[in-house]
Formats: structure tokens, sequence, C-alpha cells
């Protein structure tokens, strides 16, 4: 109570708000529309943690506007290296978040809008918050083909994804988030949501890829904040309240007490890629040595991200039986991660021949991960 | 007769109505062992069938994806039970009860239905009202049992007591009750605590404990006089536990590492650098650096003094093979810069430094380092070192004692650059930049004399750095 009280107050005393259309009237308590100023998935992922745990939807609801800078956010049961390059990931520095809500895997970049409506358990209807959106978007541009289908995505021309869906339903609250494709790097989406590992297999909630369109290549004169706007204007209307929209900063600790810890949290390794539900990894490494090629087959087990079982085969006396052994003692219990894994390259063969063999095996293997 | 006792206990649990059971002194051994033992319907547990509430939407089943809990752990109203998804929407159920998981009606993966049971919970046995006061401790195993005959305790608390031990995770079989029949109050789990942490607790409020005693007001003073009279402040209790987690990833490679690296006799060497000329020489080099698109440290200028030494004193970039027969000199100097990242310690090298000039050998380590802190290094750049440098310095401290990193024989740690008075040649007090390095060597190919002019001819390039182009290969 105390801590809905503090962002109640805010609203009164420190915030900045946006676009006041309808005077100062005082906010009704019917809802609330707000905005992050960040654009880090992790933080903003912790405010919608936040106002899930502690504010009290009872009489009022909240329309929640964010964008991330570029990241890939999994679903809460699935699996990354069944999902997205993580190689590629890396390389590109791209984040990845896990959020709390259930459904498939998505590619956030500032072309992308994010909504998450926000009210308590028995108000919770995806496909009104859709239809308000659609709404919206024809109320900005009429001739927009826009419609919701049963899976809760809106499609654009009956064909290209625009927008998906996930919820997280808890006690008293739950929440419906949707993205928007507005001008999200599509080259990059769709290399960045292809998985190059082989032999997956898991329970984990897979992805239905789809073919995706931004809105703005229907029709350029689009913006994001125009879209931010037509949705909030639609969500002030339709609850009844000024159309007016409070920023929150989440690096507010004052505001949103324990913010920091859900961030870190959420970034933390364990989260990311140690809740993915157990998996195996079960395929062949392809090893150029010299003039020839080896076959090795690779089996593993993975749980809570770390290897539980391994299993490497490799071509009799190629490595010492040793150093064979040495090498699946100290993957096994390791994290399924290339940082771990290259520290394992410190070992101690006695000749050139041997290291390079070593080593070949090492870079292969940390290509699985 | 303790399998009487326990056979009892069963069948009341079963049957709503109240029982007393009284056990007769003489049937134990010793003289103590009076337990008064009512209960009511909820005191032995009964059992709920938890049933997967309505999700909304009209959706009839749901998937179950993570269990919070399993058979036998205790839960609060409101605590997580499990994590369900259905159609993209992921829901977290949350017990309605108090007590304890005895059934899980799914395994993970499987398909749970709205309103049919997910779990069966035991209701816990302190349900009952602040009238029903003495409340017997929950059944306990057997072993327990006869444990708490043998010390001769009588366990009477009032719910809230017993809760408080609970939460503190303390055994209510080990706290002394100072109350009526030695019931235990709540004082005496305050000064159970006190006397476990040492922390200075309040004297104990009345509200809780007043309703149920009313008897021992005459008592109180003699109580009041055994507390210690303290200060109004809170309970300060220490719920900390220790943590046990598996070694693995980085800390496994350096329990490895470092095992074989105790193998080796290591003896140490220090000495103590004048860097003022370098210091100097660094700051009109850096902006030229920078111009190129390089950081300049004082790395490259160490690593490449070392190089020059190397060749000097070759020894020092060798490697003793594992039976101590052969001694392989190798021809290139990779030098290893030991760095540290958020998950530990990393040595990635520069490779061929003999060759490399010290601006190629800048650049080379802000490779390094930017792959390094972005967890990226390579294979290559992980392996095939040949002796080690550690600025430690660059954190803090003078002198140190490195380790040396199998297969090389030595290995040189850097402490932090001191602004320091010395004396100069005319005997006069100036400012000096001192650093001061302190090398491991193998001593099993390695003697202290090699060490020690290899460490002055380094220590010579460094304080003047002009005499290293004498010698730049």
């Amino acid at each position: 109570m105390v801590l809905q009280t503090s962002l109640k107050n805010c609203l009164q005393l420190s915030c900045i708000f946006r676009t006041p259309k309808a005077g100062f009237r005082s906010t009704t308590s019917g809802g609330l529309i707000i905005q992050s100023v960040s654009n880090d998935v992790y933080e903003n992922l912790a405010v919608e943690d936040w106002i899930h745990d502690h504010m009290n939807l009872e009489n009022q609801q909240v329309l929640f506007l964010w964008r991330n800078s570029p990241a890939v956010v999994i679903g809460r049961h699935q699996n990354p290296w069944q999902e997205c390059n993580l190689r590629l990931l890396r390389q590109k520095n791209i984040k990845l978040a896990r959020r709390r809500s259930g459904g498939g895997t998505v590619y956030h970049d500032l072309g992308n809008i994010n909504l998450t409506f926000f009210t308590n358990r028995k108000k919770y209807e995806r496909t009104e918050n859709l239809k308000l959106v659609v709404k919206a978007l024809k109320a900005l541009r009429p001739r927009l083909d826009v419609h919701v289908t049963d899976r809760y995505d809106i499609l654009l021309d009956r064909q290209y994804k625009i927008s998906g869906t996930a919820a997280k339903l808890g006690r008293t609250t739950a929440y419906h988030h949707c993205t928007l494709l507005c001008n999200a790097d599509k080259l990059v989406l769709s290399s960045i949501l292809k998985s190059p590992y082989k032999g997956l297999k898991s329970n984990a909630t897979p992805s239905v890829p789809a073919s995706v369109k931004n809105l703005f290549e229907e029709d350029p004169s689009l913006t994001c904040e125009m879209l931010l706007d037509a949705i909030a204007e639609q969500y002030a209307t339709q609850h009844q309240i000024d159309h007016r929209i409070t920023l929150i900063n989440p690096a507010d600790e004052v505001l949103l007490p324990g913010i920091s810890n859900r961030v870190k949290e959420l970034q933390n390794w364990e989260w990311v890629y140690g809740k993915t539900p157990k998996f195996s990894v079960s395929t062949c490494l392809h090893m150029v040595y010299k003039d020839s090629v080896l076959e090795v087959k690779v089996d593993m087990d993975i749980k809570h991200g770390r290897i539980e079982v391994c299993n490497i085969g490799l071509p009799e006396q190629w490595l010492p039986p040793a150093l064979c052994s040495e090498l699946v003692k100290s993957l096994t219990g390791s994290k399924f991660c290339p940082n771990e894994t290259i520290t394992l390259l410190r070992v101690f063969p006695q000749d050139d021949e041997l290291h390079s063999r070593w080593n070949l095996l090492c870079e292969n293997m940390m290509m699985l991960m | 007769v303790c399998i009487h006792r326990v056979r009892s206990c069963s069948s009341i649990g079963l049957v709503k109505s109240k029982y007393v059971c009284l056990f007769d002194k003489a049937a134990f051994k010793f003289s103590h062992q009076q337990r008064l033992f009512r209960t009511s319907a909820v005191s032995c547990g009964q059992i709920v069938q938890f049933k997967l509430s309505d999700i909304g939407e009209g959706i009839t089943e749901v998937t179950v994806k993570e269990w919070y809990i399993k058979e036998g752990d205790s839960v609060s109203q409101f605590d997580s039970i499990c994590e369900v998804q259905s159609d993209k929407a992921s829901v977290t159920i949350t017990s309605r009860y108090d007590g304890i998981i005895r059934k899980l009606h799914y395994n993970l993966d499987d398909i749970a239905y709205v309103g049919k049971p997910l779990v069966d919970i035991e209701i816990d046995a302190s349900k009952g009202t602040v009238k029903e006061d003495v409340v017997e401790t929950p059944p306990m195993s057997h072993e327990e049992h006869t444990h708490q005959e043998i010390k001769g305790h009588k366990t009477l608390a009032t719910p809230a007591v017993r809760r408080l031990a609970m939460e503190n995770n303390i055994k209510l079989s080990e706290v002394v009750g100072t109350g009526k029949d030695n019931r235990i109050l709540k004082e005496d789990i305050l000064n159970y605590l006190a006397k476990q942490t040492g922390a200075i607790l309040p004297p104990s409020p009345k509200a809780e404990i007043m309703p149920p005693l009313p008897k021992s007001i005459p008592a109180a003073p003699k109580d009041k006089a055994r507390k210690i009279p303290v200060p109004v402040s809170r309970p300060i209790v220490f719920s900390g536990k220790d943590k046990t987690e598996p070694v693995t990833g980085f800390h496994k490679a350096m329990v490895k590492t470092m095992s074989a690296a105790l193998k080796i006799p290591h003896f140490g060497y220090c000495d103590e650098i004048d860097l003022t000329q370098l210091v100097q020489l660094r700051e009109e080099l850096k902006p030229v650096a920078q111009i190129r698109g390089i950081k300049l440290s004082f790395m490259p200028f160490f690593i490449k003094a070392a190089s020059l030494g190397l060749l000097q004193y070759p020894v020092l970039n060798a490697s003793l093979d594992e039976s101590c027969q052969n001694v392989t000199y190798k021809a290139s100097h990779n030098i290893g810069v030991a760095m540290d990242t958020e998950q530990g310690l990393i040595v990635p090298n520069v490779k061929n430094v003999q060759v490399c000039s010290v601006f190629e050998i800048a650049a080379e380590l802000n490779r390094l380092q930017s792959l390094g802190s972005a967890g990226q290094l390579g294979t290559n750049d992980l392996t095939g070192g040949t002796f080690t440098l550690s600025n430690i310095g660059t954190i803090g401290g003078t002198y140190a004692k490195p380790v040396i990193l199998p297969p090389e024989v030595a290995i040189g740690a850097l402490g932090k650059i001191q602004v320091l008075p010395r004396f100069n040649e005319k005997g006069e007090v100036c400012k000096a930049q001192i650093m001061n390095v302190s090398w491991s060597a193998d001593h099993r190919i390695i003697d202290g004399a090699t060490m020690a002019r290899f460490s002055n001819l380094w220590k010579s390039y460094l304080e003047n750095p002009a005499s290293m182009l004498l010698d730049l290969k």
C-alpha cells in the first residue's frame, strides 16, 4: 500500500507530464498510462515485475509503454539455444532476456514498441486489449488492413504479423503485453531468430515462426511516437481518463523500491540460461584435421543450463584416454557456455601435435554452445 | 509403547472429534515423561486436495512447467506452488492453505485440468485458536519422539510461539521453557536466539503471551529479574545460512592449474624499479599512439623489455617436461598478460613479442583487452604462452608472490607505481616514480643468479628507456 502511494505521490509532485490534452483535471482512479524513459530491456522487464507485484489494481488499470535497444526476448519456458543464434548475438552485442510471461521469442529494437496492459485477475482480457490497438491504428490510418487473429496476433494485410502477444497471471493481478513492429531491422530480426544449433531435443515451448512486416513499409509517414500517442489516446478514451502519459525512470529506487534487485535478477545467467528446461544435444562434430575430416559423436544432457552428462566419441587413440576423460570431467557440471569452456583449454600436453588436437576439439565443442 | 503411541496418533488424525490422551508415568523409564496430548480435528493433519482454479478466458487445460515445491515441503498461504502455461500465458499458482505438501498430482510437462486436484496439502496443526492453547508439537518421526523422551522435555507452546521457533529454525526441544508446566514462552525463544547470536533483545512485549497465562502474573517479577535489562531495540535475528555450491567453470580450471603449479619448487626475487624516465616517455608517446587509435599503457614497455631480457636468458622462456628429463627452449616469446574479468582470472598472451614493436604490442593488448572483457577470447589467444607478467599494481599492492603457470617456468608480478622520495647522484632528495617487481621461477632449472641478472637487465631497460634502442630487434 505504501508503494502504491509513492507512485501516486509521484504523479502529483515530480513527474513530467506529456501532452496534457485535457487540462489539469486530477486523474480519476480508472487508469494510468506510463512510459519508460529507459531503453534497457532488463530495466523495463523489471518495471513490469514491480507493477505486477506491488500495485493495487483493484480499481485501476495501467498501460505501460516501452521500447528497447536491440535485444532478443525469450518466453518464460523457452530454450535460448533452440530459439536464436547465440553466436551472432554475442558477436553483435545484442542482449538476451527471458521474460516472466509465456509465449515465443521476439526481437526488439527501437523500431518496435511494447505495450503492457495491467489489470486485476478478473479483468484479464487479451482480445479486448488487442482490439484497442487495432482501433487506435485505424483511427490513425483508416485504410490500414489490420485485424486480430485467434492466436492473439495482429496481422497486416491478412498476411504479415506485426504484433505478438504474451501474458502473465498471478494471484490477484495479471498482465498482457504485446509488440508492435513499426520500423524494426528485419534483416537482423530474421538472422538472429534462426538457431544454428543442431540435434537439440527439448520440451521447451517452441516459437511459431511467422512472416513479419513493419508498419513503416506500409506507410512511411508512420513513426513509433505516433503509434504510441495513438494507442495512449485510445486507451484514455476507453477508460475515460486523461490522455496524460507519466514518464517513469526504472533506475528510480525511491519510486520503485527494490527495482535494482529485480533488474539484477533478470540479468543473472541463472535466470536467462539456467532456467532453460532440461534438454539434450545429440550431434556430430566434423573436425577438419590435416588432410582428413573426423566425425565425432557428441551427446550431452543439459539441466539448469549446466552439462549434466557428456559423452564424446573420439576415434581411438586420437587423443590419449587420460586427456579425453579429463575433458569430459571438466565439462560435466560446467555451464553450457563458451566462456566457461574456454577456461578448460589450459592443459599441459606434452607436444604441439597433441596441443593442436586438443585445441581443435575444444573449439568445436564451443561451437555447440 | 512408542509404537502404540504412533498408531494412536494416526488414528486420531482421521477422525474429527477431540481426543485427550494422557500417558501413564509408569509406562516410561524416566520420571518426567508426561506429555499432554490434546488434539483437534486439524492437528494430526487433514489432507486437503487443492484443485487448479479457473484460469480465465474459458481455458480448461494447462501444461505444468515448473514446480516450486516438492513433496514434504511446508507452504504458507500465498506461497507459489507451480508455474503453468496455457497458450502464451504463464500462470503462477499460489497456495490457499498453510500446510505441508503431501502429493503432487502432475509431473513436469504434464497437462493439468482446471477443477481437478493439483496438489494434496496437509493442513497445518497449529491452526487451532488461542483458546486451544496447549498444542503438542506436531507428530514427528519415531527417533525424535524417543529423543524427546530421553531429554525429558515437554514441549508445550502456543501457536504463535511455535511459529516464531519455526521461522528461526529452532527445535523446541532445545529451548528451556520458563512458563507454567515448563511451557515455552516467546521470551524463551528470544533468549535462546540471543545466546546463539549474542544479540541484544528487548524485554518481551506482553501482548501475545498474556491471554493464555493469566496465572503467571505473580511469577512475572521473578521472570523479570532473570532478564538482562536492555534498551528497547529490534531483536537482531541472524538467519543467514552457509551456502555450498559445486566448483565449476573458471574456478575448476583454476583449481587444476594451481594444483599443477604446486608441484613446481618456486623461488622468489624482488626488486624496485625507478620508472621516472619511462613515465615521462609514455606521456610523450601517448598522444602519438592515440592518433593511431591505440591506447598506450606501461605494459607494452614491460613486455618488450622482458622479451629483450629473454633473448639473453632464454632459460626463462623454457619448458620442463613432466619427467624433468628435458628442457625445451621455446623460440617464440609468447608473453601472457594476466587479466581480471567478471568471471575470474584469464591469461591471454601476445604472440612473438621478439619480433613486435612496442606499438604493435600495445595494439595487440588493446585487442585482447576488449575481447577479454566481452568474454570472446579465442583458443589461440589463450594457449601457447611461454612467460607471464601480472600487473596486479593496477588494482593495488607492492610486492607479491606470483604462482607460475605451467608449463612455463617464470612469472613476474608488477606492483603499483608510487611517487617516493629517493636520492639522486648528487645526494639530493628527489621525487621518483617507483614500482616493485616480484619474480617467481622454477628452481629446478633456474637459479637465483640467472633470475637476478635477468631482472637487472629488464630493470635497466626500463629505468633508461633509451638503452632499449641499442638492443631493439
